[in-house]
Parts: C-alpha cells; structure tokens; sequence
C-alpha cells in the first residue's frame, strides 16, 4: 500500500523548490508544475521502477517523457529528490553554465533527462518510440509520458495518437494536464479543444478520467489501475484533470502564473503555505 | 584516370539505399526502418520481407515518425526513417531539430528524391534547400552519394557511425562508376581523378556531369581534378586545401540551391584558408518544374555545358 502521507509530505517539498527556483531565476513557469506536482511525484516516488545511476537505454527500468517541457522546474525538483543529481545543483536553475536549462535538455548530461522538450507536441512520438524499442528489446517494462492540454493543439499530437493505435502500443501510459489554461488565457477561449477524452478514445486509446488530478489518493489509486490495462491491446490515455498554481492561494486556478517567476515578496507568500518537509536546498 | 570512370550500367541511387538496408538487415540486429507511406519508392521492401518486426510503417505523418525514430534511438535501437528529402526535412525541420539534433540521437534520416531529378512530380517535390537546412544543425553528418554503389555503401556504413545523419539519394536511374566493393569512409573526400588546372569538387548526381564535362574539356588541353565530395559536414578540409593549393581555382557542383550547401561549404574553407577564384555550378535561387530530368538539369544550370562554361569562367581569374 502507497504511503499517501509521505508523498503528500515529498509534493510539499516540490512545490517550494518549484517556488524557489522560478524566484531566483527571474522565469520560468510555476502554474503548471505546481498543477502536475502530485502527479509526477505519485510517478517517481510510488509507481516507477527506476534506478536514479541513470542508464539513457534504460532496460529493464520504467521511463518517463515530459512532453510540455516548460514544466521543468517540477521535473528538476522531482529528480533531484529521487536522487539523479544533487539538489543543491536546483539553485542554478536558468543559470548561465547550468544543467538545468530553461526547458529540458539532454545536451548538458543531466541525468533523467532522455530527450529535449519545449517546442510543443513531439513527446508523445518519442515516448512510443520507446515503447517500441521495449517491444523489439523485449523489455516488459513501461513508459510513462505527460503532455499538457494546450499542447493538443498541436498536430503532431494527432499523428502519434494515430500511430500508437495503429501500431497497438500498449506498453504506454500517457497522462494529458487538462487544467484548462494556456500562456494566452482558457483553452476554451483560445482554442477549443473539445472533449478531450472522447476524442483520444475514438482514436483507439483507452482514456482513463483522473477528475481530482491533485488528490495523491486518486492519482496513485487511477495509475495502479491503469497499468492493469496495459498489454492488452491499446495505449492508454488518462485524462488528468489538475488546478493550474495548485498548493499557493493565489496562482491557483489562473493562466497569470503559467509562465512568470514570483518577486521577493509573492515568494514568501507563496512558501509560508508550504510546508518545508524534507528540507530546502 | 578519366578513362577508368565509366558507366557499368545506370541504376538509381535509391536502389542502392534499399541494398544498403537490405544487407543490414542480415547483419545488425538494431536496425530499424520506419517509412512515411513510401515503402515502393524507397526501395526497403526486401528489408521489411525478412525483418517484418523491424519495420514500423508510420503511414503520412512524419513529424512523429521522426519522433518515434528518437524515441527508438533513446532505446538503443538505429533507426532510418525514410521519405521523399522534401518530407525528410523542411516539413519536420523542429522535430529533427529538437528531438534528433540537440537530443543527440542515434538517427538516420534517409530522403530520396532529392533534387531537380526527381523530374515530372514538379517543384513541391524538388527540394533544393535541404543540404544547407541540415548542415546548419550542429552535430549533423550530412551525406549526398554519387550513384547506387556508394549509396549502398554509404547506407551501411552509416550503421557503424554514432551520431545524428543525414542521407540524401534520388529518384532517377544514373550511371553507376564507383566501386561495386568500396568501403564508404564518412568524411573523407574520394579523389577520382588528378588534374592541375583546376579543383572541381561535387556531390551526388553532379559527380557524372563533372566527369563528362572534365573529358570535354581534357579534349581542349585543360587538366581537371576531380574530387568527390559525398560527405558535406563533416567536411574533408584538407582534402579541398590540397587539390586547391595544386590548382589555385574551383568549382563546385550540386544539385542544390546556390544558397547553403556544398558550394558555400568549400567557399568557407576558401576564404579562411586560402582564398582563390570560385564558380558555382548550382541552381540560381529558383523553384523547380515539371520535366524530365535530362531536359531539367541543362534549364536550371545542372548541365554538361554548365560546368564546362563554370571551368573556363574560373580559369579566367585565376
């Protein structure tokens, strides 16, 4: 059984450093990596069988693609935790010299980082493409990918739900953030993305609703019972409803903060309601 | 020399592409196929009959059949996704620059097509922008072979070389003069022919118009050497500076834009090393058409004569 608690302690512990690093970098973007923090960490702390040494083949390990890669600060904060690279190193987030570039890179070796991100729409191609390498490789292990909703407005999205249908891919589980914001305001008024889930389902995903995307409890609980509908035919596709800003009062439920860092003052108000669990770096 | 190029029968360098992948089919494991919906013309179907598992059709879509292609290589796999060059590259110039370039992934793109030779399909097919689009990629090996012997060699040498590659063939049958047992080595320049009035340096089909061209002008008492360059990037410098050190002038035949690709890759060796007169045997900034291939390489520029005019040109400068 997940201990809830504990991860609900370690997603406390994120979401400062979240804070923190967009803070003292002057950018980034804070709404959307508060929002996915539960999820991720549900990943990485609970689900996932990884080895933090790091190996980019991966073999015999579950791996994880970030499709909307300016949710690093998260992913950072999320690795360092697990133990892929000193925490301190999160301190130089968007730094000149640093590993930690503003959207994730392999080209500087961080570990945990397998493929580049940022320029929207590629991460669920690639993921499959690791899925099938597992096929070929024989690797009964899983791959893991969460791309956001605004990012459905891409079309190279389409074309890898087609594929991973067609090719029945179903050694992935890719998770959509819809909660609803892009850097312009609501998807809705943006965009219209429609109904997500029933688009990704008649594109032959199995679409699994997560509505309380930031209740730890749920997430651990809906994985678990996805992975149970892995192997069977179809990729899988959990729609995963979040709070953009989820955990500081008032990010929360905004597009305002997808891309801009707090100043001195908003940062101390957004860590006084955030418990220091595991200690800051 | 001159004399011992010849012709032992006109195949297509696509046909050399898909022996290529036939052949490693049966010798590595990890070579992986992918195709946009193009399986006949590329030429892989040998391949996918004896390694069915190891080929991943990814219908019309390219942008994620690049991305699947990096995601295989994540896994350890050599993936070769293979389309019309067009498709191959300027339709997906983020995905390559993203999830294959700055990613550093262990892909092979293989376009066909390539060129004004690809003939009737007209300009939307023809691209001629895609040599300097991939040379301008940092880390991208950027190969344009001469015909279906080092096509085929170069294919399978590709699975042996670690790093992101670009390789461009085309469409029409052309003559086959290189090496039928010629191991392909990346980056370096293949001499074809010594000479000491002038360096001519070319890649892909415009190696057989210089060839011809070179014979003209040998009937005229100028001495041409010949040199072919397949691999643009990395480029073999000194290759280039010791043919020009000999000869004190160039020219340089594609069959590409003037803008970008291999001309403008020696010329920057030129101007930092040794600068001596250049001409440019290249399309002038212009689309394509419709046509045959024989008819559309002399309108664009491409042809016999137009290396014959480029070598007196640069004579006269020197």
């Amino acid at each position: 059984m997940a201990d809830i608690a504990k991860l609900e302690r370690i997603a406390s512990q994120v979401r400062r450093d979240i804070i923190r690093q967009t803070s003292s970098a002057e950018s980034g973007h804070p709404g959307g990596s508060l929002g996915c923090t539960d999820y991720l960490v549900a990943l990485y702390f609970e689900i996932m069988d990884h080895d933090p040494k790091f190996n980019m083949e991966a073999e015999g390990e579950d791996v994880f693609f970030l499709s909307n890669g300016h949710i690093s600060p998260l992913w950072y904060s999320v690795l360092a935790r697990s133990g892929y690279f000193p925490i301190e190193e999160l301190a130089t987030f968007r730094q000149i010299n640093s590993r930690l570039q503003g959207h994730p890179a392999t080209h500087e070796g961080l570990p945990g980082i397998r493929v580049a991100s940022g320029s929207l729409g590629q991460g669920v191609s690639v993921a499959i493409g690791m899925a099938l390498s597992k096929k070929l490789n024989g690797d009964d292990k899983l791959v893991f990918a969460l791309t956001g909703d605004g990012e459905q407005q891409e079309g190279q999205i389409w074309e890898a739900a087609l594929a991973a249908a067609h090719l029945k891919v179903d050694n992935l589980i890719v998770a959509c953030d819809r909660n609803g914001q892009q850097i312009d305001g609501p998807t809705k008024e943006v965009m219209s993305l429609g109904d997500l889930s029933a688009k990704w389902a008649a594109f032959g995903w199995h679409v699994i609703e997560l509505p309380k995307g930031n209740d730890m409890k749920s997430i651990v609980k809906t994985i678990e019972e996805a992975k149970k509908h892995t192997g069977k035919g179809k990729p899988i596709m959990i729609m995963l409803d979040t709070e953009m800003g989820y955990g500081v009062d008032f990010m929360q439920g905004t597009h305002k903060w997808h891309g801009k860092a707090p100043n001195a003052e908003q940062t101390a108000d957004a860590l006084s309601q955030l418990e220091e669990t595991l200690g800051d770096y | 020399m001159l004399d011992k190029l010849v012709d032992t029968g006109k195949k297509a360098t696509r046909d050399g592409y898909g022996a290529g992948m036939h052949e490693l089919g049966k010798v590595n494991p990890n070579v992986v196929a992918l195709c946009a919906d193009l399986v006949a013309s590329l030429k892989i179907q040998e391949f996918i009959d004896e390694n069915p598992e190891r080929f991943i059709q990814s219908g019309i879509s390219e942008a994620n059949m690049m991305g699947m292609a990096a995601g295989l290589a994540t896994g350890g796999k050599i993936p070769f996704p293979s389309t019309f060059a067009n498709f191959a590259t300027g339709r997906v110039y983020d995905q390559i620059r993203q999830s294959i370039a700055y990613s550093e992934k262990n892909v092979k793109i293989c376009a066909s097509h390539a060129g004004l030779t690809l003939g009737e399909d007209g300009a939307t097919h023809q691209i001629l922008e895609d040599i300097g689009m991939m040379r301008m990629l940092p880390g991208f090996t950027v190969i344009n072979p001469c015909d279906y012997n080092q096509t085929k060699a170069a294919t399978i040498a590709l699975a042996e070389h670690v790093g992101p590659a670009y390789l461009r063939f085309g469409r029409p049958s052309w003559p086959n003069f290189t090496p039928a047992d010629q191991k392909f080595e990346i980056g370096k320049a293949l001499m074809l022919s010594e000479g000491t009035d002038v360096s001519i340096f070319s890649t892909g089909h415009m190696v057989w118009q210089t060839i011809e061209a070179a014979r003209a002008l040998e009937k005229e008492g100028i001495s041409c050497e010949l040199i072919n360059i397949h691999t643009i990037k990395p480029l073999d410098e000194a290759a280039v500076l010791a043919s020009v050190a000999k000869t004190g002038c160039v020219v340089t035949a594609e069959e590409h834009n003037r803008y970008g690709g291999l001309g403008d890759a020696i010329a920057q060796v030129l101007t930092s090393n040794h600068p001596v007169p250049q001409e440019y045997v290249a399309v002038n900034d212009s689309f394509g058409e419709s046509g045959k291939p024989a008819e559309l390489l002399p309108k664009y520029g491409l042809g016999i004569d137009d290396v014959v005019a480029a070598v007196k040109k640069v004579l006269k400068r020197k």
